[in-house]
């Protein structure tokens, strides 16, 4: 839902809370309290 | 002539792997590739604002060329972000493959390889192919090993530096003392010399980035690379000479004219 709102693509981004991993099948039934660090990657050029 | 390499359990005939970052455009970064003759070319993952899209263009420009990815965990300052980063990017990138990432010290990027190890082993054990960007510490190679990595990546110099190798015993020392592992010199390499250089030490591959991407022509420099790679690995097989100290002469003696009359 998060994603949805932000206007992210589902497919191509990475999701972690608090430094955890959760995986894209866990994220509907994943809460997000006040407070929790939210992180979303998407792909990027590195070395 | 077969020279190909296996890194965990893929061939690949390049023995070039290139870094993505800081090209001054798409399409630059594309030709360099190409240029290169690369097969494996390592990405990152970032924040990026919702809508932007600018990860899925590149991410489909990458999968247009149609090179393998070795997704990076750069930035990570402790192995929980870096674990956490890995599992990120085996999900969007669909490769258990990981450059694994963990940097102890900001002012030259050298690896904290305590949390290297702790890292390189909850991923190991997690499935993960693990590709450490290490220094180029001995012991710290064998914990590496010790944990599960198959593939080693030792520095020559700090990341972005340009320096090449700046020692070349250590570098020597760890060829000598894993001749069956996989060793990648990932990072410090400036010019194609340098790359010579270590592939003639019996290098297996050579990771390199700022010296293509920041180089005035980045596809002629891609290509410049390329050759040098493959001529140090050609004059590795082919044994070079032992160095002396003294001169020898390379046309023989006997038969000079004028000999006599000295």
């Amino acid at each position: 839902m998060l994603l949805q709102e932000l206007g992210y693509d589902e497919k191509t981004v990475g999701t972690a809370l608090n430094q955890e991993f959760v995986r894209a099948k866990d994220r509907a039934e994943t809460p997000i309290r006040e407070g929790d660090a939210v992180e979303i990657v998407t792909p990027r050029q590195g070395g | 002539m077969n020279d190909s390499m296996r890194l965990y359990d893929v061939a690949l005939s390049s023995r070039l792997l290139l870094g993505t970052a800081r090209y001054p455009s798409p399409a630059l970064l594309a030709e360099a590739i190409r240029a290169s003759n690369c097969e494996v070319v390592t990405v990152s993952l970032r924040r990026e604002a919702g809508g932007a899209r600018a990860g899925e263009a590149f991410w489909s420009l990458i999968r247009d060329i149609g090179v393998r990815a070795l997704p990076n965990t750069a930035g990570c300052r402790t192995a929980r972000e870096a674990i956490a980063t890995a599992q990120m990017a085996r999900e969007v990138f669909a490769t258990d493959w990981i450059k694994l990432e963990v940097i102890g010290e900001e002012d030259t990027l050298q690896p904290d390889v305590f949390g290297l190890v702790e890292a390189a082993r909850i991923l190991a054990d997690d499935g993960f192919k693990v590709f450490p960007y290490t220094t180029d510490d001995l012991v710290v190679a064998e914990r590496l090993l010790d944990a599960g990595c198959r593939v080693l990546m030792p520095w020559a110099a700090p990341i972005g530096s340009g320096r090449g190798v700046n020692d070349v015993f250590a570098l020597r020392a760890l060829r000598a003392h894993f001749p069956d592992t996989p060793l990648i010199v990932d990072a410090g390499i400036g010019a194609p010399s340098h790359a010579a250089l270590v592939m003639e030490m019996g290098y297996d591959a050579v990771l390199l980035n700022t010296a293509v991407s920041r180089a005035g022509d980045p596809v002629r420099m891609a290509h410049a690379f390329a050759l040098a790679i493959e001529a140090g690995r050609e004059g590795f097989l082919a044994e070079p000479m032992t160095p002396r100290d003294m001169a020898e002469p390379s046309t023989p003696v006997i038969g000079r004219p004028f000999d006599r009359l000295a």
